[in-house]
């Protein structure tokens, strides 16, 4: 139900692929486990751990929350685009949409204060070169902006 | 671009072993929804009478509602319509669950299946892949455990598949079709997918469900949303236990079982137990029950939890609904122990729960009865328990006797002979009923169980209390906000509500006929409507004080699809739906004489009263006295194709009795009706 509401209205279709928080399920072992969307990754890790279950082993792919390319959970299925869980923030919800019809109270919703620095807001410009450092460098970014610089 | 559903069917042939994405017309959607009623419609144009169930003309559509995979709470309903081969009328079972959803998304309304493959085989639907699959290393598997080795054969967890047990492919009449904890078992559609070949049904789909006017139709579902809460809060009260919430009946989260026990018949619907509910008997089933319940479970988009994870110890895990609890545990005289001791091995052998005890009852009193001998049954255990397990063995394997009994009571009791005929005693059409034996007719079940093209009562009735409120007080508190009463009809069915239990205002001759007639056109329309949308009817047509209902169904029709309803189109799609498959079994020889409930399903019967109810029922329908649709009916209801081809094959001749339009015939009836009561209430005195 969680993954099935998430899709809507802003897309204006229902689609629980585009969905940010999906349920692992398997009830030949009773097992239902929701997973929210967290980041995206731009490999495939290198762990392959199986965790037990109720005497059943799944892979560790099975509970991992990340978009990644090794599979095809939190990928929007028309973009190819990975998808996060934001709690909703972007829709002004007073709480996740998922949170609002679990009636039965399989998830819920708190705020929770952290310490530390508020994290910093990244501009277009910031986020592209980010980007470009994970992937050519820092040294090969800084002196290409050097060349440029002095041209 | 299509709305709410995808507007592409999968037409696959199995003796040809082709596959097509096929267009599907948007003028059938706003005539006949979706799910039952396309279904009915290709059942029409596409098989004619003479088609018999295990022919490869015969059809298996998987259909899924208009509404399924949208975000309508509930929606999630799969329709299943073929020609059964018990009552060789039409088929239409259903069930919840995921797989409808999942075939929407994977870009489908419907899979309509033609032909029989010459091996077993399963059907994979990947999005815009779909292939013929070899099935023969899933021969004789389990329908669970088939599902589990398909999923994990495609290295997918998140694959919904429903599949038969060897029940299905061994063509048992009354086989069903499995998926997780949901199934679609009434009128043996499981033999009919296993006389294709076809053992499984496996869908994964990635792509969008289109919504018309999304933010309206959203703000919808929250106000159905929001009422669910309240109304869950809010039980009805003075009704008993199992009709006070939402959902299929809630047999998994319930403990008190004394209504169902000591009113619902034992064995082979014989026997009513008032005493059988002891403390004793109350803590061993609550125990029972706790100990192996894991955790209550719903189907797709749905908080009501209908379902149960069970796991019993020697057993394993599996899972359960609805009143499977008790079918097994009272046909055999035994227990909630045994009960789901024997359902986990019946489910995987995907043999219907209603149907299958009574089949192995019926053998148990033919055994006591002298009719089956030791020859029929070497070696049948002394114990009842025993003897259900031995049974259904024989039955799903058609092995001995099994293969006459796997036809179900009706055929078997021909097949067997000897007077076993008497023996047959629950049956509506050929096609075993729920096992309840009571004192006074219910007139408006009369009228459902004898005319339902179900088959079956629990997917008619719904929408009014079993029983009169027992107090004045109950009684307003009831009707105070019942909203969900159609247009026009309010203050006559408060009325009704008021009145029934006061003084001469009892059973069989109360309520008077034109009531009657509206109450069981209310409660048929909208299963029918929800039949059609795909919305479960735990949800809506079942139960009490339903959050949907006629007055908000319309504009989720409309702002899902982007179709202009109304309460009175939308009633005439129900009326549509109603009448064409009534049209198909008419077509395929169903008539008046058929129209009967139960033989002994209330002991006291009134035989003059019955006549003249159904009479006047049919006449309200717009049928003639055989329970035919007139002409005047079927093109009023657009179907002049339905009334051209009853013309042709001399089913209605162009002089057909001539009947009112419905409204004004109830109108009429009325007091004719009323009269007819004073008359026959004055004769008993």
């Amino acid at each position: 139900m969680c993954s099935a509401v998430h899709s809507s209205p802003i897309y204006s279709g229902t689609n629980p692929e585009k969905s940010r928080i999906r349920v692992t399920f398997d009830p030949a072992n009773n097992l239902y486990m929701p997973v929210l969307a967290s980041g995206y990754t731009p490999a495939e890790c290198a762990g392959r751990y199986t965790c037990t279950l109720k005497e059943k082993k799944y892979p560790e792919c099975a509970f991992c929350r990340a978009s990644c390319p090794s599979r095809d959970l939190f990928v929007d299925p028309d973009s190819g685009l990975p998808l996060k869980c934001d709690m909703c923030e972007e829709a002004e919800l007073a709480e996740p949409a998922c949170v609002k019809v679990c009636i039965n109270d399989a998830l819920t919703y708190e705020e929770r204060e952290e310490e530390g620095e508020p994290a910093k807001i990244w501009g277009e410009l910031e986020v592209g070169l980010d980007s470009l450092i994970k992937k050519y460098g820092v040294k090969a970014v800084e002196e290409t902006i050097t060349t440029l610089a002095s041209d | 671009m299509r709305y709410a559903e995808t507007g592409y069917n999968l037409e696959v042939d199995l003796s040809r072993g082709n596959i097509e994405r096929v267009e599907t017309d948007p003028k059938a959607t706003e005539l006949y929804l979706g799910g039952l009623g396309t279904n009915a419609k290709i059942l029409w144009d596409r098989i004619p009478p003479e088609v018999e169930p295990f022919s490869p003309d015969n059809l298996l559509i998987f259909g899924t509602g208009l509404l399924a995979g949208t975000l309508a709470p509930g929606a999630n309903r799969t329709i299943i319509s073929s020609i059964s081969p018990q009552t060789q009328l039409m088929a239409f079972s259903m069930m919840g669950g995921f797989w409808a959803p999942e075939l929407k998304f994977a870009g489908y309304d419907k899979v309509v299946v033609l032909g029989k493959s010459p091996n077993l085989v399963y059907l994979w639907i990947n999005n815009d892949k779909v292939e013929i699959r070899d099935a023969s290393h899933l021969q004789g598997k389990g329908a669970f455990e088939a599902q589990e080795l398909i999923k994990e054969e495609l290295g997918d967890g998140k694959i919904q598949v429903l599949s038969i047990g060897p029940a299905g492919e061994n063509r048992v009449y009354f086989a069903s079709i499995e998926h997780g904890k949901s199934s679609a078992s009434r009128l043996g559609i499981g033999a009919v997918m296993g006389d294709k070949k076809l053992k499984a049904v496996a869908v994964r789909g990635r792509k969008d469900i289109n919504i018309a006017r999304p933010d309206e139709f959203m703000k919808l579902c929250d106000q159905v949303w929001d009422y669910t809460k309240v109304r869950l809060q809010n039980p009805v009260r003075g009704q008993i236990p199992i009709l006070e919430g939402l959902g299929a009946p809630q047999e998994m989260a319930l403990h008190d079982e004394r209504w169902h026990t000591s009113n619902f018949a034992w064995g082979n619907a014989r026997q009513r137990r008032k005493d059988y509910w002891t403390e004793e008997v109350a803590e061993k089933w609550r125990n029972d029950l706790d100990s192996s319940l894991e955790r209550l479970i719903s189907c797709y988009n749905c908080p009501l939890q209908c379902g149960g994870s069970i796991y019993y110890p020697g057993i394993g895990r599996y899972m359960m609904k609805c009143y499977t609890k008790l079918t097994y545990a009272m046909g055999a005289f035994s227990d909630l122990d045994f009960g789901f001791r024997i359902a986990q091995r019946a489910q995987e052998y995907g043999v219907d729960g209603y149907t299958a005890p009574q089949v192995m009852a019926f053998a148990v009193e033919l055994y006591e009865a002298g009719i089956l001998t030791d020859q029929d049954l070497p070696e049948f255990p002394e114990d009842n328990e025993e003897r259900f397990f031995y049974l259904l063995e024989k039955i799903v394997r058609r092995e001995g006797i099994g293969d006459a009994l796997a036809d179900g009571v009706y055929w078997a009791a021909r097949k067997i002979g000897k007077g076993a005929e008497a023996y047959d005693h629950n049956t509506i059409k050929k096609h075993e009923q729920i096992p309840i034996k009571l004192g006074m007719l219910n007139p408006m079940y009369y009228i459902m169980w004898s005319t339902g093209e179900k088959v079956n009562i629990t997917q008619i009735e719904g929408q009014i209390p079993q029983a009169p409120f027992p107090s004045e007080e109950l009684k307003e508190e009831f009707i105070k906000d019942w909203i969900q009463i159609p247009t026009g009809k309010e203050e006559k069915f408060k009325q009704f509500i008021r009145d029934w239990g006061e003084g001469d205002n009892v059973f069989p001759y109360y309520p008077s006929i034109d009531l009657i007639c509206d109450l069981v056109d209310w409660q048929e329309t909208m299963h029918y409507l929800d039949d059609s949308t795909g919305i479960c009817a735990g949800f809506s047509s079942f139960p009490l004080k339903s959050p949907y209902h006629i007055h908000n169904l319309p504009d989720l029709i409309s702002t899902a699809t982007g179709i202009d309803m109304d309460e009175d189109k939308l009633w005439k799609i129900g009326w549509r739906n109603r009448n064409l498959i009534r049209a198909i079994n008419v077509r395929r020889g169903l008539r008046r004489r058929d129209d009967k409930p139960p033989e002994d399903h209330w002991r006291k019967r009134a035989p003059e009263y019955e006549t003249r109810i159904l009479d006047e029922y049919y006449k309200f329908r717009g049928w003639n006295n055989d329970g035919i649709p007139t002409k005047e009916t079927l093109d009023g209801l657009g179907l002049d194709y339905v009334s051209e081809d009853f013309e042709q094959r001399g089913i209605l001749t162009t002089n057909s009795e001539t009947v009112p339009a419905q409204k004004t015939s109830a109108g009429t009836e009325k007091s004719k009706a009323k009269g007819q009561v004073k008359k026959r209430k004055r004769l008993k005195k």
